[in-house]
């Protein structure tokens, strides 16, 4: 697919998922998620959409396109903070269709959510029986299915689970998005085959974090111009202050750089081609710490040039700021990518900066 | 609410080949050249050196061979933009009439004036100032004075220009003059102009920085002469002229990238198996550094493609001057090594310049208030 053919389709790719989150996702539809409600007509909208499996190929149940597709809509969904499992179902979905499994319908979510956790696989006729336990797992008690990235006797594998066959232990985010402890106990696999490893998984969940903040800073930028511009003080608008002015262009560069960092990482997803993951967490942890830093930096000025309205439940702005404040610690915060990006880049050593970083 | 549109750019193949070309070539022509003297950036003033890189077809790249140009593309001049800086070239002696002096000529300049100075600033022989503010107006630029007043074969100019970089080695300043007076007006009545450096009743006065170094200048005019066939583009069209060209000048990579010298020098000093602290704040910044050229490359795109990308290379300033700036902040919390000048490891030498030579980032090329008012006039609220 040419450049251009591409770019337009994902302009309508955009068009679709800011029609129907527009529409769909009010305050009121993220106040009862908020209270637990499971948004289901939403999620069929999103479903029969195709914005679930965007880079999914079309043989295992997706849309057949690319890791730019699904960061288009990954970045719409964080401007809208829809909530639910977008980010996950395409993670999961990418995960099963890449060790050679096809992709249920659905809900997904992915397990361990954190680098510590260790589930396993242990034999049982053809069959796989999983053990473990992961915390945070995000949507966990609202996911069908559960893609796991789990270990058969020390072999990476991934595997399809159904959600019921876990103990749940419910808790949440600042967002009050779940993020639940899942606890399999010779638990029945659906399927399973030798796939990319956790850290993989992790990587993917830094990638996908990066787009949803990008997405929104995006939001905060908007809404922050928006209210400036309407709200008056001392008898004018508070956009014809200077302060307000350059906070605004601030979160403009700091925006700006979020997005850039972001579609970078995703464009070198499909550049490397799906599989060669082994370089591309180069790109993610360059996405997740400059987006994560732009994340918080953001929040302050949004919240700052919106005074004491956007500290209230009753303003939308916190929708996306309690995100932020949970996002860029989820998949590894700032310091972690960080420490992890400095130590291969002092490996190749001084003279090696530029000329790496111009090879990719 | 208008937003930037800033697309990824993937460089061409060609682009990529050259880059070999232009790194082979460095490495020979810089040689040993040390860090803190590479640090230097395009602060570097080497007329031999831009003489060199001239005769490679790298200066001049993207103007028509009929001018000495090389009809090449923005993002081919973006990629010897861009390892010049890495490696610290001696850049000045040609930059800002590549960048921007020359560019205005294409655009503005009479047919003679193309003929005459374009394919000289192609081989790196010509180097340009700009002479743009005055004593009291630095960055509000439509309010200067200096007046050139028409007389008979050319103009008449009084008044002095002050920070011009470079009018003391350099052969000509495109300078901005009040051609008429215009009551209320300050936008109109001014004109741009090609002056001879050395001109008579043209007085060049050092200004010493902060560092000791003499980059900056003070040149007075006293019943100067600049002849007709000097005036550039039209008169009173000056401001829309000067808009153009600074819109030039703040799209390039030299604006994120005058500290890269002092992380190479950290990485160095960190060893191939850092501690944490150092190995945290080194990712960290490679994540800024790489983001900022996206963001440049993004911009060069819009370039090529005819686009006028004035916001987002505002945008790119302001983030970019900023990152580099924060560099020697962010090594001194790090380690607190003192700052030094001649003496000391090259690590502290890089630092001791780059720590003096900061503050001037985000006051070249309109301070980061000016960019900050148009980016905040991009979206909307002013």
């Amino acid at each position: 697919m040419s450049t251009r053919e591409g770019k337009e389709l994902r302009t309508i790719l955009a068009d679709t998922c800011t029609r129907l989150f527009t529409a769909q996702v009010t305050p009121q539809l993220q106040e009862s998620a908020e209270k637990g409600t499971w948004p289901e007509a939403l999620w069929r909208q999103v479903e029969e959409n195709g914005l679930t499996l965007p880079q999914v190929p079309e043989s295992r149940g997706g849309a057949g396109g690319s890791w730019s597709d699904a960061h288009v809509v990954l970045t719409t969904a964080g401007r809208h903070a829809v909530p639910l499992p977008i980010a996950e179902t395409m993670m999961g979905g990418w995960l099963l269709a890449q060790s050679g499994l096809d992709v249920p319908m659905g809900p997904l979510t992915v397990a361990p959510s954190s680098l510590h956790s260790r589930l396993t696989l242990a034999r049982d006729g053809n069959g796989f029986r999983l053990d473990g336990s992961a915390p945070r797992v995000p949507w966990g008690r609202q996911a069908e299915h559960v893609v796991v990235a789990a270990e058969d006797e020390g072999r990476p594998m991934i595997a399809l689970v159904a959600r019921s066959g876990a103990a749940v232990d419910e808790d949440v985010n600042l967002a009050l998005e779940p993020r639940d402890t899942l606890t399999w106990h010779a638990a029945t696999v659906v399927a399973a085959a030798s796939g990319p490893p956790a850290s993989m998984l992790w990587q993917l969940g830094a990638l996908a974090r990066a787009a949803q903040m990008a997405g929104g800073l995006e939001y905060l930028l908007a809404q922050s111009v928006k209210y400036v511009t309407e709200r008056s003080q001392f008898g004018r608008t508070l956009s014809s202050f200077q302060a307000i002015q350059h906070q605004l262009a601030l979160l403009a560069g700091h925006t700006a750089a979020a997005g850039m960092a972001a579609q970078h990482a995703f464009g070198v997803m499909d550049a490397r081609g799906a599989g060669n993951l082994g370089e591309p967490a180069f790109e993610i942890a360059v996405a997740k710490i400059r987006v994560g830093e732009a994340a918080g930096l953001g929040a302050g000025i949004a919240h700052q040039c919106h005074g004491a309205i956007g500290f209230t439940y009753e303003h939308s702005l916190h929708f996306v700021t309690r995100r932020l404040w949970s996002w860029r610690a989820e998949f590894g915060g700032e310091s972690h990518w960080s420490l992890e990006l400095g130590r291969e880049v002092a490996a190749r050593g001084a003279e090696a900066l530029w000329p790496h970083l111009t090879s990719r | 609410m208008p937003t930037f549109n800033f697309d990824l750019c993937e460089l061409p193949s060609e682009a990529q080949s050259l880059r070999a070309e232009v790194r082979e070539f460095l490495r020979e022509a810089l040689g040993g050249a040390s860090s803190s003297k590479r640090a230097l950036s395009w602060g570097g003033f080497d007329r031999e050196f831009s003489r060199r890189l001239g005769a490679r077809g790298w200066i001049g790249m993207m103007w028509p061979k009929k001018y000495g140009g090389h009809e090449r593309t923005a993002l081919e001049r973006y990629v010897v933009l861009e390892e010049c800086l890495a490696a610290g070239a001696p850049v000045s002696a040609h930059w800002v009439a590549d960048r921007q002096s020359g560019p205005l000529l294409l655009r503005f300049g009479t047919e003679e004036q193309r003929q005459r100075f374009l394919p000289r600033i192609a081989k790196g022989e010509l180097a340009f100032a700009i002479g743009m503010s005055e004593p009291d107006s630095g960055s509000d630029l439509a309010s200067i004075r200096t007046r050139a007043e028409h007389v008979e074969g050319g103009y008449r100019v009084n008044g002095t220009k002050i920070w011009t970089s470079n009018a003391h080695i350099s052969d000509y300043a495109i300078s901005l003059f009040r051609t008429k007076v215009v009551p209320d007006k300050k936008h109109e009545g001014l004109s741009q102009f090609l002056v001879d450096l050395k001109s008579p009743g043209i007085r060049i006065r050092p200004i010493i920085d902060l560092a000791g170094g003499h980059h900056f200048n003070e040149v007075h005019f006293e019943n100067a002469f600049v002849p007709d066939d000097m005036l550039v583009g039209k008169e009173g069209e000056g401001w829309r002229q000067v808009s153009t060209e600074l819109a030039f000048e703040r799209s390039g990579p030299e604006r994120y990238l005058s500290s890269i010298r002092l992380i190479m020098e950290l990485i160095r000093e960190a060893g191939r198996e850092p501690g944490e602290r150092a190995a945290v704040v080194i990712g960290r910044l490679t994540a800024h550094l790489i983001t900022l050229r996206q963001m440049s490359l993004s911009v060069a795109g819009m370039l090529q493609a005819g686009q006028n990308p004035n916001l987002e290379a505002a945008v790119v300033k302001d983030v970019g001057t900023g990152f580099e700036q924060e560099i020697p902040e962010t090594v001194h919390a790090l380690l607190g090594v003192e700052p030094r000048l001649g003496s000391g490891s090259q690590f502290e030498r890089t630092l001791g310049y780059l720590v003096q030579h900061a503050p001037s980032f985000s006051l070249r090329g309109g301070t980061r208030e000016v960019l900050r008012g148009i980016i905040a006039r991009g979206l909307g609220l002013r």
